[in-house]
């Protein structure tokens, strides 16, 4: 079973990796609806021994329902709907993401070599798999500038807390693990309206160009 | 009973989408916060039975967030009655722009207040940290909608800054709690997020799990409080909200994820690592009053300014429970008298702004003159905000500079007095330049409905400063005691 976890993380962490470096707004979404398909089998797998419980079953089908199909059909209706453009525009480039992507896989290795995981929890790759996804969607929020690429770096390191939450902190009841499933649905649900008006009222999603709000007197 | 007072808002919220008549909605709006302000003072009377497999309970802590939130809605309620009635009545431009209002429908509006409403009594009422998660992060999507309420520009910059950073916060705390479910797991197989189980079992905490669980909360959650250097969303969602938005925001939201801390801080005190979650917070404190002070002092805009003032507010509510002991009751007392405050100064900044239509301190004065109720209340509500006697936040701040000098830490009471004295003079320099002077224009009576419940809340804030209610005492006191060392 163990083997079959590891390969699950480690394409992953894959996927993120190739989000990092893409450089279209399509390939980026694709990437997050296939993180979604790929994290759902994680609850199964990790059942173990004890077989596979009904609450497993349904945070699976959950989980593909609403991280790989809802989230993307919402991004790409966002797309669609307004006018974006296609390119992503990063502050940093794409070679850049890619290194820094890199460096954040080996602080997140660090990271959890300083937390020690309790004997028979997960697997070894849980913790660093949950880290590097966990940095790499706040990278992603830091360093671009669409507002819609920053919903998915959002969506990145939700991903990552569930990999934690799945993998680690497990048996929490079902109730309350689709109760933040749903939470988070709704957020990204809300973010998409924001962005739709954003589209219609300024005729951009730049937030490096949002600069009505500060603290100074204008001129 | 408890699930009453977290169903009956959301139900009322749901029925505002439906409806079609204002009046109506309007009606429902002041009914549904009477009814949950009804239940609050029941639960406040007897004890109320934990439901939900005991997740959903109320100790003393909750029952005085509880009281303190639904009775500002329910004022907050009265107020919003006539302020959209205003609303409806007006079309005008964005003065200084060629942009009109176009502002969201009034049944989104009232809807979205209700239901923030109903997310805010989930946080408070929560006993398992997961839930409260959830709640917190419902209270971020509730009230999204009612800072987009005008559908400017800026609003929607404020909306976006908003979402996304609380958002992201928000996620950290998650991380946090399933950190905390690590460190106090039980055995290798079962590990819990019910409060009572975690304080159960925090002597066996699992150290730096737990440190580690701390930050990420502390983090997390303070975000959604105001701690600087987290507070950068709090600013433009205060200014651009409509007024009675601001006053929710900033005296029972923020209050809300303060709670949230407390729960942590809670498991940490009962795990022996009480001194290191505490000099935490008084670190952030002291931080975000210094913060504060920077942007008070010429501050532009008013409603900023009241917005950077609930910044150091939350920065002396940390300090207060990082200090412990007496400092804890000096914060919950300071939560209390603040809440009232600012959201009558929120309230009276509405007035303020539906009649000189601008948010620059510069292009108001004369307030004694032109609005002499709201002008009256905005004075008095300066001295009430900077902690001069009579006022409630005297008291509360004149009690945690007590408890630093007690516990013998002289620089942590200094840097507070410094800093109190600072931003006192930053804001009465602006606010009082606002109240004196020659009206320019004739503006019409004000309506009572603008002016009651900052009446109301100012006469509570003064209450509280002269006399506190037996009641009001005891939970304190009780309050004060789960936060360690009992008085």
């Amino acid at each position: 079973m163990n083997s079959w976890i590891d390969a699950d993380l480690v394409l992953i962490t894959l996927t993120s990796l190739v989000l990092l470096g893409a450089s279209r707004l399509g390939t980026t979404i694709r990437m997050v609806a296939l993180q979604g398909v790929l994290l759902s089998p994680l609850p199964l797998l990790l059942a173990g021994d004890a077989g596979i419980t009904l609450r497993a079953a349904g945070l699976a089908v959950a989980t593909v329902l609403i991280k790989g199909i809802g989230f993307p059909w919402l991004m790409d209706r966002a797309v669609r709907g307004g006018s974006l453009r296609r390119e992503l525009d990063p502050r940093l480039g794409y070679n850049a993401s890619l290194l820094a992507g890199v460096l954040l896989l080996a602080v997140a290795f660090l990271l959890s070599s300083r937390l020690p995981l309790p004997p028979g929890e997960g697997t070894p790759l849980v913790l660093p798999a949950a880290l590097f996804n966990i940095l790499a969607g706040m990278f992603v929020i830091a360093s671009r500038r669409q507002a819609i690429t920053q919903v998915l770096g959002y969506l990145v390191l939700e991903n990552g807390i569930y990999v934690f939450g799945v993998g680690i902190a497990s048996h929490q009841p079902l109730l309350v693990e689709l109760g933040i499933l749903l939470d988070v649905f709704a957020a990204v649900f809300v973010m998409g309206i924001v962005i739709f008006h954003m589209g219609r009222e300024l005729d951009h999603i730049d937030t490096g160009r949002m600069t009505l709000l500060n603290d100074w007197e204008k001129e | 009973m408890i699930g009453a007072l977290i169903i009956v808002p959301a139900l009322a919220g749901a029925l505002c989408f439906g409806l079609r008549n204002n009046r109506a909605r309007r009606a429902l709006l002041v009914a549904a916060a009477a009814a949950h302000a009804a239940l609050a003072a029941a639960a406040w009377r007897g004890s109320p039975a934990p439901t939900l497999y005991d997740w959903l309970a109320l100790d003393d802590l909750g029952r005085l967030f509880l009281g303190i939130t639904s009775l500002l809605f329910l004022v907050a309620a009265v107020y919003a009655v006539g302020y959209l009635a205003r609303e409806k009545g007006r079309a005008a431009g964005d003065r200084g722009e060629d942009f009109l209002f176009r502002n969201i429908p009034e049944a989104v509006f009232t809807g979205c207040l209700l239901l923030f409403l109903s997310a805010m009594t989930l946080v408070i009422t929560s006993r398992h940290l997961g839930l409260l998660w959830a709640g917190v992060e419902a209270t971020t999507l509730a009230s999204a909608p009612l800072i987009h309420f005008h559908r400017h520009r800026r609003s929607l910059e404020a909306t976006w800054k908003y979402l996304v950073l609380c958002s992201l916060g928000i996620a950290v705390a998650l991380l946090g709690s399933f950190f905390l479910s690590v460190a106090l797991r039980e055995t290798s197989s079962s590990s819990s997020l019910v409060l009572d189980d975690l304080l159960r079992r925090a002597p066996a905490a699992d150290v730096p799990w737990l440190r580690a669980a701390f930050i990420c909360l502390l983090v997390g959650y303070g975000t959604k409080m105001g701690l600087a250097p987290l507070h950068s969303w709090l600013p433009d969602a205060h200014s651009e909200a409509p007024s009675v938005v601001s006053a929710l925001l900033s005296g029972a939201l923020l209050n809300c994820a303060f709670l949230a801390i407390l729960r942590v801080l809670q498991v940490c005190l009962a795990a022996g690592q009480g001194e290191f979650a505490r000099d935490l917070l008084l670190g952030f404190g002291l931080f975000s009053m210094a913060t504060a002070a920077v942007f008070l002092v010429r501050q532009p805009d008013f409603k900023r300014l009241l917005a950077y003032s609930s910044v150091e507010h939350m920065g002396l509510l940390a300090v207060g429970v990082g200090l412990g002991g007496l400092g804890n009751y000096g914060a919950l007392l300071h939560a209390v008298s603040h809440s009232l405050t600012k959201g009558m100064l929120f309230l009276v900044a509405g007035n303020i702004l539906a009649a000189y239509q601008t948010k620059a301190a510069g292009g108001v004065r004369g307030l004694l003159r032109g609005l002499p109720a709201s002008g009256i209340l905005w004075t008095a509500g300066l001295f009430a905000i900077a902690g001069s006697p009579p006022f409630g936040t005297f008291l509360s701040e004149f009690t945690l500079v007590r408890a630093a000098l007690e516990q013998g830490r002289p620089v942590v009471a200094g840097a507070m007095l410094l800093l109190l004295a600072v931003i006192f003079a930053g804001m009465s320099r602006t606010m009082l330049a606002m109240s004196h002077g020659e009206a320019a224009t004739k503006h019409p009576a004000e309506s009572f409905l603008a002016v009651a419940p900052p009446a109301v809340l100012a006469a509570l804030a003064l209450l509280l400063g002269l006399f506190i209610p037996p009641p009001l005492e005891t939970t304190l006191r009780l309050a004060a005691r789960a936060l360690g060392v009992p008085l």
